[in-house]
């Protein structure tokens, strides 16, 4: 162990854990302070290279600190994240939301910088763990229901991984966390995927996230679009490189997420789908597995933090403020929230790679790595879904939001304003970011994986994205009533477990309940009946039967006694006549005795 | 800004619109003139104006497909979950 590695998870979760005793005016200085040391700590370890914080655990090596250029760069976002998203949530009174967020970020950090599997194993569970409150923090009824979904999902997910974990054990013997054989890949390699890919939402294992997204509370959201996704971005990249499948995947991902966008009333359920879609380019960027692939891949996470959050700041604004998530009951508010929509329409800009927003600078670089691997179908296939993406994130979701028809009632109105001074400072903090970076990529390109020797400044490129903008907004302002948001949900691949759920809770009630109600009733009818006949034979006997022997005898001795009383008249007359006749009699039999 | 806005909505819509699609003409131009040896593929090379009618097609094709997916079923009420055969509903 050489240098000195500072774990930023340890900080975060030390920090989580003594939230409870900083109250006060101590609290909010405390809230900006400590997520700002772990990023201290991250820019620290960022000169390192190497692993660290080796600990021997029984057969085991575990690695705590695996610093590369790979692990810094997703490393670095996740702190920076970990502070815009407190800052936001700076004001919320609740202490078990913030100390849920932190143990959360420890989870992704810890994930990241982790050299083992079993390391991974332990950070991510915390990930779940940790991001399941900030579900239920909303409070809302189906709140509950949704955050134990989610739970349940993400466990199925970590029972897959550690699956493929002890099956790779057995076949290769070490937990070493570094990239698998994917050109001959086995059950293990594919579980442990799976495992990592649930966490991606990879289709199909995706319906989670756009369920649990929209119901998580209005600052838990700007946690949980960031990290879990992206740090299974990160253990794909670290474990799956260049595997193809996840090519197809991804780009099915990519298109899946637009279409369910486009259809989606609910704006962070939008943003969620927005997530599915985005996290495809970088899954198929890491499919693709080049040099160029996987730095796009990693810059296009970076910066989809950035705006991600950024949107999901933006939308949390509107719900905090108003309290509603629909554009069929908003619209309109670009009157009452100028500031906001400024700001939401920056990050807007940035997903759409619009020129010196963002994207402009990551999206393409994994598109152009599809063209030059010769993965045409893949790279046109992505094409089309960024003009997807502009259609329900660049036009679709500032349109319907703040301009088109005002839907809000009375009192949304009344309650829609720009929010509170930190979640504007968090929100212009981002959006200064995503500008910086789409104009001047320097810095991000100095910290991908690989060396970069891609220009997005090129005017190819501008013509390029500046005719599609153009003509898709055509195409939008021409069929826009097409595009009318209508209160209404879209099924998914949740419908089957959903359903199954019903199913199961039916069969349960019914059949089961049938069975054992049945059982029952054999168990009164055949046994207890059985022993109560029998046990009122034998008290019938006892009552009746025994002691009415007893009692019989009893009578009998009375019934004699009376008669005989009769005889004792109490008269003397009668007494000595009975007397004297008793003694004749046994005088006479006594002489006739001695006679014979 | 929020009166400027309002202004541009209501007085101004005309001049607004003209000036998108003045925009429009001026993008594609600059797509004819600019040098496209660094396209990856054949159309991009020879088809003019090929992403402007990418961009317009593609657009439109997500909303088509987006609206047939929805009617076909996709889209349903709001309570969908909460009624269903298996489900006792007299209990609620």
């Amino acid at each position: 162990m050489t240098g000195s590695f500072i774990h930023p998870a340890l900080i975060m979760i030390i920090g989580a854990l003594l939230i409870p005793f900083i109250r006060g005016p101590l609290r909010k200085p405390y809230l900006i302070l400590v997520p700002l040391l772990a990023m201290g700590a991250v820019i620290s370890n960022n000169s390192l290279t190497g692993t660290f914080a080796t600990y021997q655990f029984m057969d085991w090596q575990l690695v705590f600190g695996r610093v590369d250029r790979l692990s810094s760069i997703f490393a670095s976002i996740m702190a920076l994240m970990a502070v815009i998203g407190t800052l936001y949530g700076m004001h919320v009174e609740r202490t078990g939301e913030h100390m849920a967020a932190w143990f959360y970020v420890a989870g992704s950090l810890g994930t990241i910088y982790a050299g083992d599997y079993i390391t991974v194993y332990l950070f991510w569970e915390m990930m779940a763990f940790g991001s399941v409150f900030l579900i239920w923090f909303r409070d809302r009824p189906q709140s509950l229901q949704v955050g134990y979904r989610y739970i349940l999902v993400h466990i199925f997910g970590g029972v897959v991984l550690l699956f493929g974990i002890m099956l790779r054990y057995r076949a290769v013997g070490n937990i070493e966390f570094s990239l698998l054989d994917v050109s001959n890949p086995e059950l293990y390699t594919w579980l442990i995927m799976a495992g990592f890919a649930l966490n991606a939402a990879v289709v199909p294992l995706h319906s989670w996230l756009p369920d649990a997204y929209s119901e998580a509370s209005f600052n838990g959201a700007v946690f949980m679009c960031a990290f879990t996704t992206k740090t299974a971005v990160y253990t794909l990249a670290r474990s799956c490189a260049g595997m193809d499948i996840l090519v197809l995947l991804g780009v099915i991902m990519a298109l899946y997420g637009v279409i369910y966008a486009v259809m989606e009333n609910d704006i962070r359920k939008l943003l969620a789908w927005s997530i599915v879609s985005q996290v495809g380019y970088m899954v198929a960027g890491v499919g693709i597995g080049t040099e160029l692939a996987i730095n796009g891949a990693a810059a296009h996470a970076v910066v989809h933090i950035l705006y991600k959050s950024l949107l999901f700041m933006g939308t949390g604004s509107v719900l905090y403020m108003t309290g509603k998530t629909k554009f069929t009951e908003l619209g309109g508010l670009y009157k009452k929230m100028p500031y906001t929509f400024i700001l939401t329409v920056v990050g807007c800009l940035s997903i759409s790679a619009a020129p010196f927003f963002a994207a402009y600078v990551s999206k393409s670089m994994i598109i152009g790595a599809g063209f030059e691997t010769h993965l045409n179908w893949a790279s046109w296939l992505l094409m089309f879904g960024a003009t997807g993406t502009f259609m329900y994130n660049g036009l679709k979701l500032p349109y319907f939001l703040f301009f088109g028809k005002n839907n809000c009632s009375e009192e949304t109105w009344q309650k829609a304003a720009d929010p509170t001074w930190n979640m504007m400072a968090a929100m212009t903090l981002g959006a200064v970011l995503c500008i910086y970076v789409g104009s001047a990529p320097g810095v991000l390109y100095s910290m991908l994986p690989y060396p970069v020797h891609y220009d997005p400044f090129t005017a190819y490129h501008l013509a390029e994205t500046l005719q599609i903008l153009g003509f898709a907004s055509l195409a939008f302002f021409f069929l826009k009533k097409y595009l009318e948001p209508v209160d209404r949900i879209c099924l998914d691949m949740d419908w089957f477990y959903r359903k199954g759920g019903l199913f199961f809770l039916w069969v349960a009630k019914n059949p089961i309940q049938w069975f054992d109600t049945a059982w029952s009733e054999v168990y009164r009818v055949v046994g207890l009946r059985t022993l109560m006949t029998t046990s009122k034979f034998w008290s019938w006997f006892d009552w009746h039967a025994i002691d009415g022997v007893i009692d019989g005898f009893a009578r009998l001795v009375r019934g004699i006694g009376g008669r005989l009383r009769v005889l004792q008249s109490g008269q003397i007359q009668y007494t000595m006549y009975f007397a004297a006749s008793f003694a004749a009699v046994v005088l006479i039999a006594y002489i006739l005795l001695q006679l014979s | 800004m929020i009166k400027f806005i309002e202004y541009l909505q209501t007085q101004r819509r005309k001049t607004v619109v003209m000036v998108c699609y003045i925009l429009l003409v001026i993008i594609a131009t600059f797509a004819a003139m600019v040098d496209k040896h660094h396209a990856h593929t054949w159309v991009e090379q020879h088809i003019p104006f090929f992403w402007s009618i990418f961009g317009f097609c593609a657009a439109a094709a997500i909303i088509g497909i987006a609206r047939w997916y929805g009617k076909a079923g996709i889209q349903q009420p709001e309570d969908y979950y909460e009624h269903s055969i298996w489900l006792d509903d007299s209990e609620e």
